[in-house]
Formats: structure tokens, sequence, C-alpha cells
């Protein structure tokens, strides 16, 4: 196999693996600060019981998330080293802001999440969550302002020719407003609330079938299924608004999304089906005319450009994209869907009993996380074949001087530890879940048995 | 676009100093307590070891994420070269810093003796290791690399591994160790505390040999650093305070002033990273054999306009980082107590 091959590989294995876990924290982030507010406004043991319970969930998920981050911070320069001299100038501002406000405020606050329970006061224990939950949102507004720099580049001008040319910053708030930033960061930010509220819905349906842990199970399968549903119908939005700047940005990445090869007004939005890329054609599909017009632009009679416009050379891998898309879009009304169910039955208080529904909501966890892989797998594989759109191909962006076998060994190293590492993850998740809340939780000691305004 | 005759590459030369400066001191101290882990025998002191250095370790790590971003942002073409380069010694670095966090957060989710003892041995090996590379690292970008006309490494993986670099892997490992050893030691007490101030001198003899060592081969091995310090001698006043301030910490710890004899170190660490990085300057990356490849700090660097910016950023960013990092310090100040919340 070829070094462009393997270095692809290697980079989808360490950035998909990376990308299990920080939706979580981030999701479960924001829902211990609604767990803690909640406790601080009510004074209920039981908050204080669910804050402690998911904030062991939440430091494991974030272990690895920090772990696994780790590697992707170099990645760029180990295997995309023509790459990184290409857009250094640019993308480099992004990735050192995130250290600065995102990580650093993540890290130090956590230690007063983690470990500050007995020793500052409820408020300040509260601020310190907060802090934690906004640096967690810090990390993806970063990631996801260079990341969409690369879709659609802004605010910058080529310098030098050749093997020196590069992109050099222009205007630095048009590269952070590029094109498809806003829309990227709220479609990413969501689908990590779903995540997060999701995990929390799937730990408390599994405590209502199997009748432990009831009280706490239903206070957090309330804020979980809120959370869940505000959520998944933000997505929705989101995502609709992605895919017509989409549209708009990077018109061949749309074909391939839909599986459009002929530019057409009235164009059909195609539900399922499969790309035959030698013949051109969506096979075993079914479409609903007109539609993708109307969604892209608000208007039945605006064309949508097809894939025949673009060179061979210069199109996404179709069918990949297309099936990734879809995957996504299914979830995500799935999502709805299910968060809607949950609600009513919840309300009308008859939810214990519907246990083909609980045990959907058991494995409810599974769709965000699916969704947000194959979201980011859409996404990517449709910018294909340019790593920064329509100025740098993949395949000169790689690293001058690193071996294909080199990058092998690399890859199987990898491999062996996340699989480890992600045994060890269901493992210790599994059994912190099996042993449940702690009882002794529900007595606050220390700083937090004052009363609230004593300090 | 640079103010008032602010030279802004010099100026990130010197940032980007302070970053990894930042992570070896605060870095250091945990992977040093993470090396000398395995020393202790019980769970109940291990428990305290890794708590000394709980809540503080993995904003300590961000101090190498934050130096490798500004790295990229400001000197990209030397972020491409040595971590292409240094491909395969950068995987391991990478596995063994993977290993040591997650043994921190794993190793107390369960009571069992095997599962304990296996992420002990993943923490202090992760540790250790990572002290070796670093330092290993650090020598070869002493040393020189060879870089071709187009600016790449050109290079073998084992071609790093020269003398050199690996006497400067072992003193790596003997500063962090010791550096570890002071800062457990400021928050033990009872018999783990003595057994540590045992073992602060036994890393402080490693220490010194290993300083002297490393101090003569840089100057009669290592040409270009070497001619630096007879240009300019006051650079010798720098490897004064370095051996002294070393020297202090045998003094300190004999005095029981835990808390100096840490100072003591940290200044020492600061003097090496200090004297490194006037050695290099204005050269980030030597190329050896041949210095007409040598990247510097103009020849690497972003546009001015991009070092701008990325100013602004740290000029906003840098004092809330120092602020919050100081107040977390301050609230887990003290001597370590194990309770509910602890590893
Ligand atoms: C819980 C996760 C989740 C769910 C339910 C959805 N998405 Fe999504 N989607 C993502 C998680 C995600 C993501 C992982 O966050 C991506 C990948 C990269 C990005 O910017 O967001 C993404 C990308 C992404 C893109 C590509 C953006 C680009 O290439 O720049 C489009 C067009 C959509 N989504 C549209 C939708 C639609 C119409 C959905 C219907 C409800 C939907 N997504 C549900
Ligand atoms: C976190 C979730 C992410 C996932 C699951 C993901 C997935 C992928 C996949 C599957 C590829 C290979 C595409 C192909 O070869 O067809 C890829 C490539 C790449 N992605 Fe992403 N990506 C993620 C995030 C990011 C981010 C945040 C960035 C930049 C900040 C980024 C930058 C790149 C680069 C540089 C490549 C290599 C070149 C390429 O193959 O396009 N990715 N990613
Ligand atoms: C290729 C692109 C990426 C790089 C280079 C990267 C880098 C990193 C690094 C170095 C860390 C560890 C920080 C520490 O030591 O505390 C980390 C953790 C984290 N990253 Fe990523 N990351 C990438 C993609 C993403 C994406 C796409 C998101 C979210 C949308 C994200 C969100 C986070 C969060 C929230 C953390 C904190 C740990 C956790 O919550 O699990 N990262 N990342």
């Amino acid at each position: 196999m070829d070094v462009l091959l393997l270095s692809r590989i290697q980079f989808a294995l360490t950035t998909s693996f990376h990308y299990l876990f920080p939706p979580l924290s981030i999701g479960l982030g924001l829902l211990l600060v609604i767990i803690e507010a909640v406790w601080l406004k009510t004074r209920n043991p039981l908050y204080h019981q669910m804050a402690r319970f998911w904030t062991r969930v939440f430091a494991l998920t974030f272990a690895i998330g920090v772990a696994t981050g780790l590697v992707l911070e170099f990645e760029f320069g180990t295997n995309w080293a023509t790459y990184s001299r290409f857009v250094g100038d640019v993308f480099g501002s992004p990735l050192a802001a995130e250290g600065i406000f995102a990580f650093f405020l993540e890290s130090g606050f956590l230690a007063v999440l983690l470990f500050g329970w007995d020793r500052v006061s409820p408020r300040l224990h509260f601020f310190s969550t907060c802090m934690v939950c906004l640096g967690a949102h810090f990390s993806a507004v970063w990631i996801v302002v260079a990341n969409s720099w690369m879709q659609t580049p802004a605010g910058f001008h080529i310098v030098g020719e050749g093997l020196r040319a590069r992109a050099e910053i222009t205007d630095f708030w048009q590269m952070v407003f590029n094109p498809s930033a806003v829309d990227r960061l709220s479609h990413v930010l969501c689908g990590a609330w779903q995540a997060g509220a999701f995990l929390v819905v799937s730990v408390s349906a599994w405590y209502l079938l199997k009748k432990r842990h009831t009280e706490f199970a239903r206070a957090s399968l309330r804020i979980g299924l809120l959370t869940g549903l505000a959520a998944s119908l933000l997505q929705l939005a989101t995502g609709h608004s992605s895919a017509a700047g989409v549209a708009r940005n990077q018109p061949a990445k749309l074909a391939a999304f839909e599986g459009l090869y002929d530019t057409m007004p009235r164009a059909p939005l195609t539900l399922f089906g499969w790309v035959d890329e030698r013949a051109e054609v969506v096979r075993g599909g079914v479409a609903i005319p007109g539609l993708l017009s109307i969604l892209s632009y608000g208007d039945i009679h605006h064309p949508v450009q097809g894939l025949r416009e673009f060179k061979p050379e210069d199109r996404p891998p179709v069918n990949l994209s297309f099936q990734f898309y879809h995957i996504m879009v299914g979830v995500g009304v799935g999502m709805i869907a299910l968060a809607g169910l949950g609600c009513w039955y919840f309300w009308r208080g008859s939810l214990p009993g519907q246990r083909w529904l609980l045990w959907l909501l058991t494995l409810s966890v599974l769709g965000p996380l699916l969704a947000n892989q194959t979201g980011w797998f859409a996404a990517e594989v449709g910018r294909q074949p340019w790593l920064v759109y329509g100025l740098l191909r993949t395949s000169d962006g790689l690293s001058a001087v690193v071996r294909a076998n080199t990058v092998l060994t690399s890859i199987l190293l990898f491999s062996a530890v996340y699989l480890l590492l992600f045994a060890v993850f269901v493992y210790l998740l599994h059994s912190k879940i099996q042993h449940g809340p702690d009882a002794a939780d529900l007595t606050p000691a220390g700083k937090l048995a004052r009363p609230p305004r004593a300090n | 676009m640079s103010g008032a005759g602010l030279d802004l590459n010099v100026v990130w030369f010197a940032l980007v100093g302070v970053l990894f400066t930042g992570y070896a001191v605060l870095d250091g101290f945990d992977l040093g307590v993470g090396a000398l882990h395995l020393f202790t025998r019980t769970d109940e002191e291990r428990r305290v070891m890794i708590n000394t250095i709980g809540p503080v370790w993995d904003g300590n790590e961000v101090w190498l994420v934050t130096g490798g971003g500004a790295l990229f942002a400001a000197f990209p073409n030397v972020y491409a070269t040595v971590f292409s380069g240094f491909y395969l010694a950068l995987v391991l670095l990478l596995l063994a810093l993977i290993f040591r966090a997650v043994a921190i957060e794993f190793r107390s989710k369960q009571p069992m003796r095997w599962w304990r003892q296996m992420w002990d041995f993943g923490f202090s090996a992760g540790s250790l290791a990572a002290c070796l590379l670093l330092g290993v690292a650090i020598g070869n970008i002493a040393w020189g690399i060879p870089i071709d006309a187009r600016g790449e490494f050109a290079g073998t993986f084992w071609g790093l591994l020269h003398p050199y670099a690996l006497l400067l892997g072992v003193t790596a490992v003997a500063v962090f160790m010791t550096h570890g050893a002071l800062y457990a030691l400021m928050k033990t007490e009872g018999a783990l505390h003595d057994k540590l101030r045992r073992w602060s001198k036994r890393c402080f003899i490693l220490l010194a040999v290993c300083s002297v060592a490393a101090t003569l081969a840089t100057l009669f091995c290592v040409p270009h650093l070497a001619a630096r310090a007879r240009a300019n001698p006051w650079l010798f006043g720098l490897v004064l305070v370095n051996l002294l301030a070393i020297a202090n910490i045998r003094r300190e710890v004999q005095r029981g002033r835990d808390g100096r004899a840490f100072l003591s170190s940290s200044i020492g660490i600061m003097a090496l990273m200090g004297l490194f990085a006037l050695g290099m300057f204005p050269n980030l990356l030597w190329s050896h054999p041949d210095p007409a490849h040598n990247l510097t700090i103009y020849n690497a660097a972003s546009s001015p306009r991009t070092l701008g910016i990325m100013l602004t950023i740290a000029a906003i960013g840098m004092p809330l980082v120092l602020a919050y990092t100081a107040f977390i310090y301050w609230i887990f100040r003290g001597k370590v107590r194990l309770d509910r919340a602890s590893y």
C-alpha cells in the first residue's frame, strides 16, 4: 500500500476514535451544569447524587478524549508535513488558540470539578463546572473553525510558487467566520449535546428496565429526554442550513451526498439507494421530486448542480459520501422520533410500562455516536480529492520523508492501543453503571453540607 | 506590521521557549513522580503518589499541547520538519503519554491487585519513557540533525540514537525524577515522606553526575554551542546559575526545606532551557553537517501578520491561564489527604 492511502487510514482511524469521546464530554458537561444548577436551586440531595454520578462518567470519557487528542495535535506534522507548511500560517492560529483558550480552561477547572467537592463551596464548584463546560465548547469552536477553513477557505491569499507556495492570512475574522464555520459549529455542538443527553437517557432507561435506582433514573431521564429532544430538533435546523451551505460552497460535495449526476431544476431528494458510480445512476432509490431544490435554495425552480459538471478527477467518492450522509440524516430523524415518543410517555407517566420503548431508549446513545461519525465521514470524504478545498489536493499534502512501512507501523501500534483503551473504557463504564449512584452521595459532606449562604 | 521595532520573530522564539519551559517545569514533576511510582510498595502509598499530581497533571500536559500549537502557528516549517522527521520517536512518545494519562484515571477504578499493578506499571513505564524520549529529542536538536536543501529531515530513526542524545535522555530522566521527588516531598508526610527524602538524595547523585557529564559533553563535542559560549562568556554565568541551583537542592533537602528545594530544582530547569534556547538562537533547527540548511526564526516563520495576531491571542490568553493555574494550585495546596473523590 502507498503512503497516501496509509496516511489517510491512519488519520481516519485516530480522528474517528478521538471523536467518540469529546461529543460525550461536551454533552455531559452541559448536563452537569444543568444538574448542578437544579441542585443549587432546590437543594434536593437527589441532584447532588446525580451530579456526583455523572461526574464520574464524565471523568472517564474526558480522560480518553485527552489521551487520544494528544495524537491529533501532532499528526498534521507527522503525516501531513507538506500540508502543514502550506497552511501553517492560517491553520496554526486556531489550533494554538484552542490550547490557550480551551484546553487550559477545561483541564484547570476539571480539577475542582473532580476533586473539589469537599474543598470548595457549592457555588465555586458550580462555577468550575460551568468553566469546564465552557472550555469543552471552546475546543469545539476552534477546531471546527480550523476544519471549516479547509472546507471553505477564506481570509487568506497565496504567496510564493510551486513547492514554496503557501497560504497567508489576510483577514483573521474572515478566516474564523469562513462561509461554513458557523453552520458547522452549531451542527457539531448539537450533535455533542445529543450524545451527552442520550447517554444519560440510555443509562436511566436501563435502570428503569431493571427497576433499580428508580427515583434517580426518573430524575435523570427527565433532564436527559428534554435536552435530547431540544438538541435533536435544533439538529434538524442546523443540518438543513449546513446542507444549504454545502450547496452554495461545495456543489460537487452536495451532488455526491445526493447522488445527483445531472444539473436540473426541480432536483429530487433521494431518500435511500445505492449509487452505481460506473453507470452514474442511483439504483433502487426512492426520491421525492423537487425537494432538493426547495431545501437547498428555497425555490423549486432553482437548478442544482450535478456531478457531470465536474471533471472525474475532481469528484469525491460518490457512493461512500452518499451512504454516510444518508445514515446520518436517517439517524437524525430517528432521534427526533425517539426523543418525542420518550417525552410523550414520560409525561403521561406510563413510560415504565412501555418495555419496548425502554429498550430502544437504552440503546439510544448509539444513535448520536453513529451519526457523529458518519457525519464527519460524509463531510471529509465529500471534500475529496481536496485537502484544502480547491487549493491543495490530498495527495499533495503528504510528508515527503515518511515511508509506507513507518506509517504502517504506527497504524498497527495505534490500533492495538486504541483497541485496548476501548475495551477498558467499555468495561469501566459498564461496571460504573452496574454499581450505580452512591447512596452516600445523598448526604453531602464537608463544605457541601453547609447551608448555602454560610460561605 | 511589527509595532515600534518589536521583532515578532524573536518574540515568538521567546514565547515558544516559555511554553516548552513551562511544560518542563510543570509536567516535569509529574513525569518524575510517575517514574518513581513503582518504588513505592503499598497501595496506600501509591494512591498518595498519584494524588500528589492528581488535580494538576492534565493542566500541566496542556503546556505541551499549546507549545505544539504555537510552534505550528509561528514556525510551521519547524513543526513539519521535526515531527515528520522524528516520526517513530514521536509516536513512541505519544503512546507513552497515552498510557500514563489513562493509567492515572483507570487505576483507582477497580480494587483488584492485578488491575492496579497493571496500571501502576503503565503509569511508571509511560512516565519514564516520556522523560527519556523528551531528553533524546532535546539532545538531537542541540546536536543538529541532517536537513536537506528543501528543509526536510534527511536522517533515520536509528540515527537519532547517538551517544550525546542518549546522554541527554538519561540526564532528562535524572532531572525529572529529582524534580518529581521534591514535589512529592512537599505534598506528603509520614513514612512516605521519609522514603522520598532518601530517594531524592539518590536521584540527586544521578542528577549531579549527569549534569557535569552533559555540560562537559556539550562544551567539547557540540562545536556550535561551544563556540556560542566562547563568544559570549556571560553564558557561563547561566551555567553557573544552573549548577548552583542544582547544588542548592541538596542543601535545602538536608535542612528539610522542601519548598525551597523544589524551587531550586525549578530554577535549575529554567536555566537549562534558557541555556539551550540562547545557544540555539536564532536557529530553531541546526542542520548537521551542513549549517547552510539551518531553519531559523526567519526562514521558518509564518508571516508577520500571523505572528502579530498570535501575539494578541497570547496576550489575552496567557494572563488568564496563569491566573487560574495559580488559583488551582492554591486550592489544592498543602499535603495530600485521600478522600472519596481521590484517585
Ligand atoms: C448527533 C449527530 C448528528 C445528527 C443527528 C445529524 N448530524 Fe449532520 N453532521 C454531524 C452530526 C450529526 C457532525 C458530526 O457534527 C458533522 C460532521 C462534520 C460537521 O461539520 O458536522 C455533520 C455534517 C453534516 C453535513 C455536512 C457539512 C459539511 O460537509 O460541511 C450536512 C449537510 C449535515 N450534517 C446535515 C444533517 C441533516 C440534514 C441532519 C438531519 C437531521 C443531520 N445532519 C443529523
Ligand atoms: C473528529 C472527527 C473527524 C473525523 C471522524 C474525520 C474523518 C476523516 C476521514 C474519514 C478522513 C479521510 C477522508 C478520505 O480519505 O476520504 C479524514 C481526513 C482528514 N481530515 Fe478529518 N475527520 C475529523 C475531524 C477533522 C478535523 C477536526 C480536522 C482538522 C482540524 C480534520 C482534518 C483532516 C485532514 C487533514 C485529513 C487528511 C486528508 C484527507 O484525507 O482529507 N479532520 N478525516
Ligand atoms: C483533528 C482535529 C483535532 C485535534 C488536533 C484535537 C486535539 C486535541 C487535544 C490535543 C486534546 C487534549 C487536550 C488536553 O490535553 O487537555 C483534545 C481533547 C479534546 N478535544 Fe480534540 N482534537 C481534534 C478534534 C476535535 C473535535 C472535532 C472536537 C469537538 C467537536 C474536539 C473536542 C475536544 C474536547 C472537548 C477535548 C477535551 C477532552 C474530552 O472532552 O474528551 N476535538 N483534542
